[in-house]
């Protein structure tokens, strides 16, 4: 089998091999990371406490006792995949054991918020949502750049308010003014699908799907055929040129009357329409001045406009919990006529708006909450008959899928004992980016608007099983963490333990001990035994899903 | 032994001959295949698609609708076929000699000209979506005729290039397997390690298992993680992960299909559908001519002229053609105009697909296209909704149900109407 091995896939080994050493070495000479600091001390005990409350009427309603409290080392690890993408490290993890203090999760919480790390995660996210997962038009969609500002955004907490209106508004190039690809994404077959931005603008940034508005009057929401062209007229004046995104104020949207079935008097026949911007709410909202899409930007983010607030609340809240509150993420129902704390994704919406459209503040308590702290074991979940209740009171930690890239990323970072992130020397960083392009592609990712429960499928489990980067990644030699483990462990059950803690951030249990030093003690040597026990834990449901 | 080679065709007389000495063939070469999914031929046999999927945009003037001689021809000449009064690019002969086999439509409309947003609009029948992402035409007709009794996946795709098929709001389940060389054993089908070690490691996976079930086994077992590891293993340790051999098949006849990787996928897809396997896509690449089209195409057709029309004869002469819709066309046909760099660029106005097998029609063209390029609507055009609908019914399934998405919202199998001229009579769907 390996003698269709090309060159390249020679050289790969090798660089991998290079890039460890250079990572190891650095990691020896660099003091550690400095200690997490807290996060901003306000008011937020307030919110949590809001939030908890919220949930706890959902427990009281459905008639199901909450689960118990997690392990602090379950929620640091379900802390780290949330907001990070990734899995603590070993070392993390002795120094998180070794802070004794009680407060040492909201502590080393915030403290990830606050790495660099953190936002290009919460970038790349926040990328598909405002992007798509498509690879997009050629040239004019620079999802690196976007992703890159997003980051740097993100990093500076800049107010999310402002991240969207730039995004909505900017002009220029998609390079050098990356917010503008949010809108160059939608160019299809040559010109800006104007439609597809305000589908876009609706999903994300109000929390409403209006996209079949486009063709007949939405059946379930008040949302009407009119009301979708007006929004989407926005986006009419914009055009792209060779120095970028602009705006041609002589411009006027026009809608082709399309074959589908759209009543339309005889007199009328087929023939396109123009259409003025126009709000489907809250014209009040509008400025008086700017550009179409300037006065959409400032209607959206408009203080009033409480869809907004939540639209961006539940997505948080996907992140974090890896499901939404209100399900599917981008169709809420309608806000409630006054805020009666019943709704938590109302209650963080109130709470973004009042302190200044603070990303980091609402993701710091989420993920403070109760329901983040909470085990994903509850008796009820034993049984198919009553699981379903728990998941629909929010009485446990939702079980949800790691994303591929998440998934790669966590089985990079088990390769090393130390914290790999955006310090990692460029080689490492190289290599890790390329792996994960390999990984990803022949991982796959959920399609939208697949079932929930078909996310596992026979090539992923063979690419586990099977794949040239597990057995990368296992291997026990003198610069991977199973090899370092195999050889310095003081015996065959310590080295057992480690494992554990770098790859599933626990220890073993008695049964699970018993097992992995039999297949430690048949293997040809502790190495062989060591890989078998890492080959055994990626394989695991326990590490391919947040818990 | 039948399989030597078949550069003619068959006498349909020595059909029943063909079919009893390729079966002996195939009971050696797959031991362990079901009886029924290998045994049944003819129109009772489940039905299959393969799908040649040509990505980048095969030019419809280069391949299956040239106009030699007129101002948009360029230098391809165009050969007679075995259709009467029906031509294609001189590049196919091989093709040519068995025309009479297939239908063309040379008429196909899109309203998507870029390759991911064309791919999307050719490979499912509606156009790109952002909420909800359809299936592929092979994850239709898996989901609609599921295979049963073979570890064989139900959706395979062959070789590497363009945009990639999905199952879509049907599940992942029905995303292909995918086989980026053609020929070999499948990907991460050998466990890495000895039996002694592997069976090591899958007890210890299963211990960390019932750890992580402990207190949510109704949650873990939704995950259907451990379920999917089963299959994998029982998909590694099948006799029938020989149909992805090509090297199982005598000489003459991979000569046949071509040494080349696509070649391989020719003859690998054909194995599968013999196995029973539900949806077979083989990708050639290159197609994307905006420069050098003439060149760049001639060597292009070179390995899929011998490909495509061994396909067609093999299906044929082990009577699995009855029940077996090949698809062949690309994300979009290229533009009349040739641009100054000898390239033609992207064309949803008017492009050609083949089509064969199932209950197909032979020997039939369906629409045309403007000879001197001018005009922007081809006669008789045909939407790629239509073509779906037609391949769908044309293997049985009613096209027009609505299922309803995870979602809830109701989509149709096709959105479009059936080319009946393309179906072969009494196979029409009632839908």
């Amino acid at each position: 089998m390996h003698a269709h091995r090309t060159i390249g896939r020679r050289l790969l080994p090798a660089l991998v091999v290079t890039a460890l050493v250079v990572v190891l070495i650095a990691i020896v000479q660099s003091p550690s990371t400095p200690p997490p600091g807290a996060v901003g001390s306000d008011d937020r005990p307030g919110l949590v406490a809001a939030l908890d409350a919220a949930v706890a009427a959902r427990w009281t309603e459905a008639g199901v006792e909450p689960a118990d409290p997690a392990a602090d080392l379950a929620v640091l690890r379900r802390a780290w995949l949330a907001l990070a993408g990734t899995i603590p490290s070993l070392e993390e993890i002795r120094r998180f054991e070794a802070d004794g203090a009680p407060d040492r999760l909201d502590r080393w919480i915030g403290g990830l918020l606050s790495e660099r790390r953190s936002a290009e995660y919460l970038a790349r996210r926040l990328a598909r949502v405002f992007a798509g997962d498509d690879q997009g038009p050629f040239l004019v969609f620079r999802r690196d750049r976007f992703t890159a500002w997003l980051a740097d955004a993100i990093h500076a907490n800049r107010p999310v308010d402002q991240i969207v209106s730039e995004m909505v508004s900017a002009r220029g190039l998609w390079t050098d003014t990356p917010a503008v690809n949010f809108v160059t994404q939608a160019q299809a077959n040559g010109s800006l699908d104007a439609e597809k931005l305000a589908g876009r603008v609706a999903r994300c940034m109000l929390g409403q799907r209006i996209d079949c508005a486009q063709c007949h009057d939405h059946p379930f929401s008040p949302v009407t055929q009119r009301q979708f062209e007006g929004l989407a007229a926005h986006f009419g004046q914009a055009r792209i040129t060779l120095l970028g995104l602009e705006d041609d104020p002589r411009r006027v949207h026009r809608v082709e009357a399309m074959a589908a079935a759209i009543p339309m008097p005889a007199a009328t026949g087929m023939t396109a329409r123009n259409v003025p911007p126009r709000v489907p709410f809250g014209e009040a909202w509008v400025p008086a001045a700017g550009t179409h899409r300037e006065r959409l930007a400032g209607w959206l983010v408009h203080p009033d406009n409480r869809r907004f607030d939540r639209a961006i609340a539940n997505r948080l809240w996907q992140i974090v919990f890896g499901r939404p509150w209100h399900d599917p993420v981008d169709d809420l129902p309608d806000p409630p006529p006054s805020p009666d704390g019943s709704d938590p994704v109302d209650v963080l919406a109130v709470d973004l708006m009042d302190h200044g459209r603070d990303l980091r503040r609402m993701l710091a308590a989420l993920a403070s909450t109760r329901i983040f702290r909470l085990a994903s074991v509850h008796p009820l979940l034993d049984d198919d008959a009553t699981a379903a209740r728990v998941a629909e009171a929010w009485a446990a930690f939702p079980l949800s899928p790691l994303d591929p890239e998440d998934l790669i990323t966590a089985m990079s970072q088990t390769t090393s004992l130390h914290t790999i992130d955006g310090g990692a020397p460029l080689v490492t960083r190289t290599v890790r980016f390329f792996r994960t392009l390999d990984f990803v592609r022949d991982h796959g990712r959920p399609a939208d608007g697949a079932p929930a429960d078909s996310v596992s499928t026979v090539p992923q489990s063979l690419l586990r099983m099977n794949g040239r980067l597990t057995r990368e990644l296992v291997e026990a030699n003198a610069l991977t963490a199973a090899g370092r483990i195999a050889g310095m462990a003081a015996a065959d059950d310590a080295a057992v333990e480690v494992v554990y803690l770098t790859m599933l951030t626990r220890r073993p249990t008695p049964e699970e001990l018993s097992i992995m030093r039999t297949a430690i003690a048949s293997a040809s040597t502790r190495g062989r035994g060591v890989e078998d026990v890492c080959w055994a834990l990626f394989n695991a449901a326990e590490f391919a899903w947040n818990h | 032994m039948a399989s030597t080679g078949f550069g003619d065709a068959v006498d349909p007389s020595r059909r029943r001959w063909c079919v009893h000495v390729a079966g002996l063939g195939l009971s050696l070469a797959l031991p362990a295949l079901p009886a029924r999914a290998a045994a049944r031929r003819g129109v009772e046999r489940p039905g299959s698609l393969v799908t040649v999927w040509l990505a980048g945009g095969p030019s419809q003037l280069e391949t299956f609708d040239p106009h030699p001689g007129t101002a948009i021809g360029g230098p391809t000449r165009a050969i007679d076929t075995a259709l009467d009064g029906v031509q294609i690019g001189a590049d196919y002969p091989q093709l040519a000699a068995v025309l009479d086999r297939l239908s063309i439509v040379r008429s196909l409309v899109s309203k998507e000209g870029d390759h991911e947003r064309g791919t999307h609009a050719m490979k499912t029948g509606y156009r790109p979506d952002p909420v909800l992402t359809h299936p592929s035409l092979g994850a239709v007709v898996a989901h609609e005729l599921p295979q049963a009794g073979i570890d064989l996946p139900a959706c395979v795709a062959l070789g590497t290039g363009g945009f990639r098929s999905r199952g879509g709001y049907l599940g992942a389940t029905l995303d292909p397997y995918h086989v980026p060389v053609p020929g070999g054993k499948g990907r991460n089908l050998v466990p890495p390690v000895d039996p002694g070690r592997q069976g090591r490691r899958l007890a210890a996976v299963e211990a960390v298992s019932r750890a992580f079930e402990t207190g949510r086994a109704a949650a873990v077992r939704r995950t259907l993680h451990d379920h999917v590891r089963g299959e994998a293993i029982a998909l590694m340790d099948s006799p029938q992960l020989a149909a992805f051999d090509a090297d199982a098949e005598p000489r003459a006849v991979r000569d046949a299909y071509g040494d080349t990787p696509f070649g391989r996928g020719c003859l690998v897809a054909r194995r599968l559908v013999e196995a029973g396997v539900r949806s077979v896509e083989v990708t050639l690449a290159g197609f994307d001519t905006h420069a050098d089209n003439f060149a760049g195409h001639a060597a292009l057709a070179g390995t899929l002229d011998p490909a495509l029309a061994a396909l067609v004869i093999d299906l044929d002469r082990r009577d699995l053609l009855d029940s077996t819709v090949i698809l062949v066309t690309g994300e979009f046909g290229r533009t009349p105009s040739i641009n100054p760099l000898e390239g033609r660029d992207h064309w949803p106005h008017g492009f050609s697909a083949l089509l064969a097998g199932g209950g197909i029609a032979r020997g039939c063209v369906v629409g045309a296209t403007d000879p001197d390029g001018r005009a922007r609507v081809p006669s008789d055009p045909v939407d790629v909704a239509d073509l779906t609908a037609t391949v769908l019914a044309a293997l049985g399934i009613d096209f027009a149900r609505e299922i309803a998405t995870p979602a809830g919202r109701p989509m149709r199998l096709s959105g479009g109407r059936v080319v009946e001229r393309l179906l072969v009579d009494g196979l029409r769907p009632r839908a």
